[in-house]
């Protein structure tokens, strides 16, 4: 899966048929990868928490794609849709939720944590927050040897009450470090209302901090995606972070072991509804970019990546025994 | 060879690395314009200029945060803490990012990182700046832990530490930056990881110490010579992860008895895994239960004589030599 390219033009222009069917297509791997992985889950192959991305799509296609290529991405633990975004191989994906030797972690990591170092993804964080001073110091690297890179930094609205998220913005603006901190508010912190757990809005604790702020709606990839250019084009000019927010809604709960208490059906369903790969289907049918068979195609295509995914993850082998103590440091030349 | 204080030497460390590697940067609480808390990196603001010399905000847990950033985006910087105490403020993140991300990336990603940190108890700061955490650290694989009692450690130590791939906590006991030493000015004067080293040579007994109780360790040497004409080998181990057991073996193997030295608390600490190892390694050679002599297990009181009633002496140290006779 290559990454669609929309560097070069304009944030307010309009993407062509090839990039809409690129994001079309990323949505709807995201949505049947994440069936496939808790369907996995209840049959026991994939174990540990797991954390679906489904309903959230818009967010992770809109922003990554919004990258070049020597950019790099990290974000929470809740993951598989950015690491898919970025171009990360499915199959090894799949693998590393299965926990075998080909997974992007070698089994390591699990679902919380995938790596891909060669594709500018740079992890899955499951400490609430931890990544973000990491991206103001990847930043930091990248503005220090002039590599031109931005880094898109992916975090929930439960991030926003640890002290990393203050020291992290606060470091960022200071010295204008290239970090697009991307919010995903999926409304809860787990399953706290994330109005009941902050005083103020989210984008003005970034204008607090001399950062542009913006809030977009994170279920239409469209939007999401302008939003993130203009961030993005503002990093790489060298005017330091940007904040967007993207107001999303997980449909699933915040694990697989939510009974989700703390929400109505109805909710859901009403947020289902204003569903971001629907919405993105009827703007393609609109400008007669999508029919009926191409629609089909693209299921087809979807179906046959994911199965191979699971094929290529039960296939894998464990991690031998013997390779338990590998890369508890890097070697040193020397010593 | 220069005649120099500890402080100077870990300058001159960070000095000639930063001269020989441009990767390297250094950034911490008040390290430019004041200096340092303990002026160690004094003038080097103004030799290497902000870029490479950053005065942050007082954010432990951000500039750890950024530090491990920029290590994996190809730097590598150095972060100091200003003194240990602060450091629980960044702990995730050394345990969690900095420690873990080579091995959880499965070998993709590295952190080459240096994080210094002023130690140790003695000066009356009272409870909440008076902490010997290097134990704490050495608990964490991933990480490597330095502690180095003297000027030319030091400096050896240092350059060593900024020629690893990994994270490394290098933990420097405040009592030692006025101590003065010979320092070696080969700029590829490294000391390496892992290599204990013998200060004194003895047959009666193998006293056991690190970063700050070295000292005490000696003094106590002396002690028992004069006043009891006994013979101590004195073990600075300069580094607890690695820890260079082999040296510590073959002295307890020789002199069957141990007496470990630290300033921290016995309860957990790590003279605690020191001596299982010694039983484990050396059961047969020991001629009297492995000894422990460490700070008492309270919060260092404010008052000198609590302070000092609490901490370890060579007085503790000769007393619990000639009670394992």
């Amino acid at each position: 899966m290559k990454s669609p390219t929309t560097a070069g033009a304009k944030p307010e222009q309009e993407l062509g048929a090839e990039q809409l069917g690129m994001f079309l297509y990323q949505m709807m791997l995201m949505r049947r990868f994440e069936e496939k992985a808790g369907e996995m889950y209840t049959r026991g192959k994939v174990r540990g928490f797991l954390h679906l991305y489904t309903g959230q799509e818009a967010c992770a296609v809109g922003a990554i794609n919004a990258l070049e290529e020597q950019d790099k991405v990290v974000t929470h633990y809740r993951d598989h849709g950015h690491a898919l975004a970025r171009g990360v191989d499915p199959n090894r994906i799949m693998a590393e939720l299965f926990g075998r030797q080909d997974g992007v972690s070698g089994g390591r990591g699990g679902s919380m944590h995938l790596y891909d170092v060669e594709k500018g993804f740079l992890g899955g964080y499951a400490i609430v927050t931890a990544h973000l001073p990491l991206a103001v110091g990847l930043g930091l690297a990248s503005q220090m040897k002039k590599q031109n890179a931005v880094i898109m930094c992916v975090f929930g609205d439960g991030s926003v009450g640890e002290g990393e998220f203050h020291e992290a913005l606060n470091l960022s603006v200071l010295w204008k470090t290239p970090v697009v901190f991307f919010c995903e508010n999926n409304l809860y912190g787990m399953g706290v209302p994330f109005h009941e757990s902050l005083s103020t809005e989210i984008p003005k604790l970034a204008a607090a901090y001399n950062m542009p702020a913006v809030s977009v709606d994170g279920m239409d990839v469209l939007a999401v995606h302008r939003a993130t250019r203009i961030a993005v084009d503002h990093c790489r000019a060298g005017n330091g972070p940007y904040f967007v927010e993207a107001m999303t809604y997980r449909y699933r709960g915040h694990s697989m072991a939510d009974p989700e208490l703390y929400r109505l059906k109805d909710e859901i369903e009403q947020y289902r509804k204003r569903d971001a790969i629907e919405k993105l289907k009827a703007y393609m049918a609109e400008r007669g970019d999508l029919d009926e068979a191409k629609l089909a195609e693209l299921g087809e295509r979807v179906e046959h990546v994911v199965e191979q995914a699971v094929d290529f993850a039960e296939q894998s082998p464990n991690p031998p025994i013997s390779t338990l103590m590998d890369h508890l440091y890097k070697e040193t030349a020397g010593g | 060879m220069a005649e120099m204080r500890m402080r100077d030497a870990l300058r001159e460390a960070m000095r000639e690395e930063m001269l020989r590697d441009p990767d390297i940067f250094l950034m911490g609480e008040d390290i430019g314009a004041y200096g340092g808390s303990y002026a160690v990196t004094k003038g080097l603001l103004e030799e290497f200029g902000e870029e490479r010399v950053r005065d942050t905000p007082i954010a432990e847990s951000g500039i750890v945060g950024a530090g491990i950033g920029a290590a994996m985006g190809g730097m590598h910087p150095m972060v100091e803490m200003m003194t240990i105490n602060f450091s629980f403020l960044a702990l995730d993140q050394i345990v969690n990012s900095a420690a873990k991300l080579h091995h959880m990336s499965n070998g993709q990603i590295s952190v080459p990182l240096v994080i210094r940190m002023a130690s140790g108890g003695g000066s009356q700061l009272a409870a909440t700046h008076s902490h010997s955490l290097e134990g704490l650290y050495a608990h964490f694989p991933g990480l490597k832990v330095v502690c180095p009692s003297n000027p030319a450690d030091a400096k050896g130590l240092l350059k060593r530490a900024f020629r690893d791939q990994n994270t490394v906590i290098f933990i420097e006991h405040t009592a030692n930056y006025s101590v003065k030493g010979e320092v070696p000015d080969d700029p590829d004067f490294l000391v390496e990881f892992g290599q204990a080293n013998i200060l004194r040579e003895g047959s009666d007994v193998t006293i056991v110490g690190y970063s700050g109780s070295v000292h005490q360790a000696m003094r106590a040497a002396t002690m028992l010579q004069e006043q009891e004409d006994l013979s101590a080998e004195v073990i600075d181990l300069r580094t607890l992860r690695p820890l260079d057991m082999e040296t510590v073996i073959n002295s307890v193997k020789k002199t069957n008895r141990c007496v470990i030295v630290e300033d921290d608390w016995k309860f957990g600490g790590f003279a605690g895994e020191l001596s299982a190892q010694v039983m484990e390694q050396a059961f047969d050679y020991l001629d009297a239960p492995v000894a422990r002599v460490s700070c008492k297990d309270v919060p260092l009181p404010y008052n000198r004589n609590l302070e000092f009633a609490a901490l370890p002496s060579e007085e503790d140290v000769v007393e619990a030599v000639l009670a394992m006779l």
